[in-house]
Parts: C-alpha cells; sequence; structure tokens
C-alpha cells in the first residue's frame, strides 16, 4: 500500500497498518467536518506521525500513484477543506 | 469514505482526464514531460525566491539588532548621566523593536522550513521526471498506442500526483512568502525612513535623542576641557622642567607657541 504525505512524499506501508490508519484518519475527517481546529490539528499530526513509523519511503525513481494521499502536516483546516472541495487547491 | 481516500480519487481523477485528452497516448507523455520540465523549473524559481526573502528578512533581523544595541548604549549613557528618565525611554524603544526581532525571527524561521522543502520536493521530483522520461522512450520505441495506453497509464498517473503535490507545496510557499514580504516591506519602510534608527526619530524622541546628544556632547566638551586641562599642565610642568634642564634647548621651534614662556624665561 502507496500513501503520500504531502510535500513530504511516498511511503510504502504494509496492509496490516490500514486499521490503525483508518481509525486516525475518521478523528481527522470528523475534526474537519467540526470545524475543531485543534482536534484537527492533534488528530492530523497522529496520522502522520502513524505514517511516518509504519512506512518506508520509495525508491527514487518509483512512479506510482498513491492508494491514499494525506495532507501536508502545517495544512490548516480550511486548506484541507478547500482540497477535498476538488477543484479547489490541488492543481491538475 | 476517508479523508485519506478521497485525497487520492481528487488526485486520480485529475490525471484521468488529462490522460483522456489525447488520441494518441505517447503524445500525452512528450506534452506531460514538457510540462513536468516546466513545473521543475518553477520549483528551483520558487526556492531561489524564498531564499531571497530569506535572506531580506536576515537583513532586517541585523539592522534591528543593531538598533537595538544602539538603544542600550543611549540608556547606558544616560544612566550614567543620572538621566534614568532617558535611559528607562531609550529602554522602553529597544523593548518595542525586541517584539520586531522576534517576529522576524520567527518568519525566517518559517522561510527556512519552506526553502529546506521545496528543495527537497525539487530533489524529489527531478528523479521523478528522469525515470519518467526513461519509461516514455521505452514504451514509445516499443509499444503501439494501444498497447502503450495500458502501459503508461501508471507512470503517467503517478508523475500526474507527483507534479499536483509539488504545484501545491509551490502555490503555498508563494502565499506564505508574499505575506511575509509585505510585512518585510513594511519594516524596510520603517527602516529607510530612520523611525527604528534609535530614539531620535519619533515624536517624543526628538527630545530623548536631542537632550543624550546635547549632554554627550556638553560633557564631551566637559572631559575634553578637563583633559586638554590636565594636558597643558603637564606641559607647562614639563616645560618648565626643560627649560630648567636645557635653557636654549627649545629654540627656534617654539618662537612663536612659547612665546609668553620664553619671554618668562628672559
Amino acid at each position: 500500500m502507496i500513501v503520500r504525505i504531502m510535500g513530504e512524499g511516498q511511503l510504502e506501508l504494509p496492509e496490516s497498518a490500514l486499521e490503525e490508519l483508518n481509525a486516525l484518519d475518521a478523528a481527522v475527517e470528523t475534526a474537519v467536518e467540526a470545524g475543531d481546529v485543534d482536534t484537527f490539528t492533534t488528530a492530523l499530526g497522529e496520522l502522520l506521525t502513524a505514517v511516518r513509523r509504519l512506512g518506508n519511503p520509495v525508491p527514487e525513481d518509483f512512479l506510482h500513484d498513491s492508494d491514499l494521499i494525506l495532507p501536508p502536516a502545517d495544512a490548516s483546516i480550511d486548506e484541507v477543506r478547500a482540497m477535498l472541495s476538488d477543484d479547489g487547491l490541488i492543481p491538475g | 469514505m476517508s479523508l485519506m481516500k478521497r485525497m487520492s480519487l481528487i488526485f486520480r481523477a485529475k490525471a484521468d482526464k488529462a490522460l483522456d485528452r489525447a488520441e494518441d497516448p505517447r503524445e500525452t507523455l512528450d506534452y506531460s514531460y514538457k510540462r513536468q520540465l516546466e513545473l521543475l523549473a518553477k520549483v528551483r524559481k520558487g526556492v531561489a525566491e524564498v531564499a531571497t526573502s530569506r535572506k531580506r528578512v536576515e537583513l532586517q533581523i541585523n539592522q534591528l539588532n543593531g538598533q537595538a544595541q544602539k538603544l542600550t548604549d543611549q540608556a547606558q549613557k544616560a544612566l550614567g548621566m543620572g538621566r534614568e528618565d532617558l535611559a528607562r525611554e531609550a529602554l522602553t524603544r529597544k523593548s518595542g523593536l525586541q517584539g520586531q526581532i522576534t517576529d522576524l525571527q520567527t518568519q525566517h524561521a518559517q522561510l527556512q522550513a519552506e526553502e529546506e522543502k521545496l528543495t527537497l520536493a525539487s530533489q524529489r521530483l527531478q528523479a521523478k521526471v528522469e525515470a519518467f522520461r526513461t519509461r516514455k522512450e521505452t514504451v514509445k520505441a516499443t509499444y503501439t498506442a494501444a498497447e502503450a495506453q495500458t502501459r503508461i497509464n501508471e507512470a503517467f498517473s503517478g508523475i500526474s500526483e507527483e507534479m499536483g503535490d509539488v504545484g501545491m507545496a509551490i502555490q503555498r510557499a508563494e502565499d506564505k512568502t508574499q505575506q511575509m514580504q509585505a510585512r518585510a516591506g513594511a519594516i524596510d519602510e520603517l527602516i529607510a525612513s530612520g523611525a527604528l534608527d534609535d530614539a531620535s526619530s519619533l515624536g517624543q524622541g526628538d527630545d530623548i535623542a536631542r537632550e543624550l546628544e546635547a549632554m554627550s556632547s556638553q560633557s564631551d566638551v566637559e572631559s575634553e576641557l578637563q583633559a586638554l586641562k590636565a594636558a597643558s599642565g603637564q606641559a607647562i610642568e614639563s616645560g618648565r622642567a626643560t627649560g630648567e634642564l636645557g635653557v636654549g634647548q627649545a629654540g627656534s621651534d617654539q618662537v612663536e607657541a612659547g612665546q609668553p614662556e620664553g619671554e618668562e624665561q628672559r
């Protein structure tokens, strides 16, 4: 499973990591929906830390899209919301 | 659906859209490669721009530090003259500057982090672009359009994702840098206007600096006078001493300056 942390690059994670990530991801998602900035910052930090801990960086010339993509570590809640609203932030 | 999944789907949708536009996928490869090189150039330019902003902030920090030091000196001088009020005013100004210095230091750290991030992004992108180029050539040489389609989809969405990520990183860096540049511009103006220079250019400050200056020039005059007095006292003493030891020695050199003494000696 390939996971990208935006601004940092891609990591390869075992499928077994998914369960742990899903729980953390749900917390981020709830915080975004609730507009809870503090919870969002903590939850996103925890999610990214887990990905970095469980994953290994892909080789330099690895050319494959990711199964999961995560916002950059310093993303604000508004930025994440804009990213999810599609035609917003992500350049095509 | 999970946040991570939604984000990846958005990226993929964009890549698919770009891929669908071309009739011959091999053309898409060339076009995409061109865009990759453009993006790479843009990231490098972005790194340079952030570095310029960082250096500007560094310069400002140095300038403000110099001015803070100046105010400390002024305060010390004022205190030495028993003017606690002036010393307090100078230190008050200094603490105002200190706030700005701290703010600039935060900005500096942010710019430095941004610079490092973009530098890494540019290195990453360069490696991917190189990998893409190799694969593109292989695919073009080996496969028909139909076959190529399946072969390159993967590489194409891989590079699109990287480009989307890097593109966004530049965008964010630019936004941050612009905000900071606006603030840096304001500080440059303040520095240029001399308002932060010392305590001399803002309202009340006129009085402090003028008083300090007046006092210091007064005291300079006094101390120089004292020094002169002491020196001339010694000169007179030593003049007498020489006179006593060897009368004719002073001779013609001293004709004008030593006239009164010469007369006295006669």
